[in-house]
């Protein structure tokens, strides 16, 4: 395969072109069916460091990346702000070039300010991935996302994806939207008014207006996580009445198209964005998303690391 | 002492002449067509401007309190390397300038200093709390020219009003910086398409337009005059220009940040570009060149507001707001007028003129017998790096800093002294 991805870092893939979002779902496929054998194990990143940032909670994405790294024989450390010199007073990037000088060769970071990945990889040599940064992206999610959706559907170009919730400070929403667009694909976007950006015609997708028009003819309908403490910002008055008429259920996933998946990036709350009957059900690949995750994590990091050598 | 300016072109705001001015101790005896007079110094200022020393009405020097941002001497010299002769410091020191004896301190330092003429802007409230006013009176005999409580918006209506009636009781004005703190509370920038490209909290124009409209109702209602510093959005505009026409006694500033960048600058999360109020959309950039252009604006002022790199050397959301003004003031005025948006003579009347009369110095704001010998020699044409040499501010919070600039004070005179050479400028 030729390599057409030769960036040191992985920030966003608002910037990449779809030739370069390709490759990353190309890749993944021989790391997806590595973790399906005997010995889940190659030697790609043997001898590096990796280790991961994390400046902000996270259980599925850390451990996943974690997963990945060991998968690929590289040192996987996890360091977590609770427990760092952040709290301290040191700055981001003297935390982050303390750490480079461990002889680090890869940082997977997550922070909850946005352009905290491109502000830490411009100032070190070590490679960065952005494992979430504020409302701005987070593109191993979104990666996994489309492989996960490639793999059920056999086809990303032509897709009616539905993406529906708290739009406006979503990550996840972003480095979606951005790739489906240059991959063809028709986006919708719902949510209460005041979980949509205001100027959301950047996004270049359809607003819709009701649950209805959302989910109507959709392939792919990705739930959004509702950040339960956002309640105190009055966006929404109660999660009684965000579910009611935000949440999705198997009423409402009966406009859609009969063979839709139903993803959500975890993790759920049961019965406020997405009911049971809809998460457990034959057409939920949440759990699907979390394995392909892994995969697409080796990937990353296995072309990053290429880079390095380059 | 007597100095002779010859070949250059006296910029006032109502005329444009070549001629020669001749200065005698610290004020112009005379403007003359000859260079038949006996002096002790001469400068040769051949296809340069005459313009009357710029008066900012709106900097930040940190002094006292913030001295590794900035200080009167670094302020002082950043003022003078850009052309100006007469600063307007905020009250938002440590401790604040909300009492007769920081205002007196002030003065006394910028005095001791001796650049530039520093006419402090007193707090509205004590401690800058929003809730009773401070000692006008004694602050405006100590050398406070007006009231503003920059950077925090008074909220309580009542305070406000009373500030601006006990102000016109000694023939001074508030300062507006016209913010509703509620609406958008910890937003980084405006409220837009590259907000919601960058997932940054965004702050709509509305935050500053709200404000806008209570302050001008309020000026209706006493009286008052009100002053609404570093406008950045169109409606803001609309609404000033209502007032206007209504009789309103209100006055505004624009910033040249305003008038030359939009929020687009801030694609790449660039710190130096984040300031309060932010840069809008191009649509309000344009109204701002407008109002400029028609008369609407009366002044434009830098809001000089230094930051230690430190403090802008991380991640965007957490970084200060504000950016360096003194010395990018005359190319990016200059600018719009390579541009056409206004005349030199526009420029000199938003910068010097207009200011003067706001604040009554009488002796400032024109080139003329009799005035102050406070003068900016302008090279419209000088091109060069805004490099740290030529940066005089302590910080470097400019996005300018390293770029190319086009226009430049080459000359600075206070008081008939030259207190500003351009470095590569040699005097005759």
């Amino acid at each position: 395969m030729d390599i057409v991805y030769n960036k040191k870092d992985l920030i966003g893939l608002r910037e990449l072109s779809k030739e370069e979002i390709l490759y990353f779902l190309d890749s993944a496929q021989q790391f997806k069916d590595l973790n399906n054998s005997e010995i889940k194990k190659d030697k790609l990143l043997h001898g590096k460091t990796v280790i991961n940032a994390f400046f902000e909670n996270s259980t599925r994405t850390r451990v996943s990346f974690e997963t990945a790294a060991k998968r690929l024989a590289a040192d996987a450390i996890n360091f977590s702000s609770s427990s760092s010199s952040v709290s301290k007073g040191e700055t981001l990037v003297d935390t982050i070039k303390n750490m480079q000088s461990m002889k680090t060769d890869i940082f997977v970071l997550r922070h909850s300010a946005s352009g905290a990945a491109s502000f830490v990889a411009n100032n070190i040599d070590a490679s960065v991935v952005n494992a979430g940064d504020g409302a701005n992206e987070h593109p191993t999610q979104a990666l996994l996302d489309l492989f996960t959706i490639k793999e059920h559907k056999g086809t990303l170009e032509g897709l009616n994806v539905s993406i529906i919730g708290d739009i406006l400070h979503s990550r996840v929403a972003r480095s979606n939207i951005w790739a489906m667009n240059k991959l063809g694909m028709n986006v919708r976007i719902f949510g209460p008014a005041t979980m949509i950006p205001k100027y959301s015609e950047v996004f270049n997708c359809k607003v819709c207006k009701t649950m209805e028009e959302a989910v109507e003819g959709s392939d792919v309908i990705i739930m959004m996580r509702i950040q339960l403490e956002r309640q105190n910002e009055s966006l929404v008055p109660s999660i009684r009445e965000y579910s009611k008429f935000f949440g999705l259920n198997k009423e409402r996933i009966k406009l859609s198209n009969k063979d839709a998946i139903i993803m959500h990036p975890g993790p759920i709350n049961r019965g406020v964005e997405i009911n049971s009957d809809v998460a457990d059900s034959q057409r939920s690949v949440i759990l699907d998303q979390v394995e392909n995750g892994v995969a697409i994590r080796m990937a990353v990091l296995n072309i990053l690391n290429q880079n390095r050598k380059g | 002492m007597r100095l002779l300016i010859k070949n250059g072109t006296i910029v006032n705001n109502d005329n444009t002449q070549k001629a020669n001015v001749l200065i005698e101790n610290d004020k112009i005896i005379d403007i003359i067509n000859h260079e038949d007079v006996t002096v002790d110094e001469t400068i040769n200022a051949e296809g340069m401007l005459i313009v009357p020393g710029l008066i900012d009405m709106h900097v930040h020097f940190r002094d006292p309190g913030y001295e590794y941002k900035d200080d009167l001497e670094s302020g002082s010299k950043a003022a003078v390397a850009g052309g100006v002769t007469t600063c307007l410091p905020m009250a938002n020191t440590n401790p604040l300038n909300d009492n007769r004896s920081i205002t007196e301190a002030m003065i006394a330092k910028s005095k001791n200093i001796g650049l530039i003429d520093l006419l402090p802007i007193g707090a509205i409230s004590k401690g800058f709390k929003g809730e009773s006013i401070v000692e006008m009176g004694d602050m405006i005999e100590a050398g406070a020219v007006a009231f503003s409580d920059d950077g925090l918006p008074v909220t309580d209506s009542s305070v406000m009003r009373s500030a601006l009636e006990y102000a016109s009781s000694f023939n001074s004005f508030v300062i507006s910086h016209s913010e509703d703190c509620c609406l958008a509370h910890r937003g980084v920038m405006n409220e837009g398409e590259i907000s919601t490209i960058l997932g940054l909290k965004g702050m709509p124009s509305e935050k500053e337009e709200i404000m806008v409209a209570r302050d001008m109702l309020l000026a209706k209602l006493t009286g008052g005059h009100i002053h609404i510093a570093h406008v950045s959005s169109e409606w803001s505009l609309k609404l000033i220009a209502l007032a206007k026409k209504e009789g309103i006694n209100v006055t505004c500033e624009v910033a040249p940040h305003h008038f030359s960048f939009t929020d687009k600058k801030l694609l790449t999360y660039d710190t130096n570009y984040k300031m309060s109020p932010p840069l809008r959309s191009q649509r309000d950039m344009e109204a701002m060149r407008e109002g400029l252009k028609n008369g609407l604006v009366d002044v434009i002022a830098t809001d000089h507001a230094p930051h230690h790199s430190d403090e802008k050397f991380v991640e965007f959301e957490k970084a200060p707001f504000g950016i360096l003004g003194l010395q990018t003031l005359v190319p990016l005025t200059l600018k719009l007028v390579e541009d056409n948006v206004i005349s030199l003579n526009k420029m000199v009347e938003l910068t010097s003129y207009k200011p003067a009369k706001l604040l009554k110095l009488e002796n400032k704001g024109k080139i003329d017998k009799g005035m102050l010998a406070d003068i900016a020699i302008l090279d419209p044409n000088l091109e060069y790096v805004y490099d740290d040499n030529l940066n005089k501010s302590k910080s470097k919070n400019s996005p300018l800093l390293y770029e190319k600039l086009k226009g430049a004070a080459v000359y600075t005179i206070k008081n008939g002294n030259v207190v500003y050479k351009f470095p590569e400028c040699i005097t005759k």
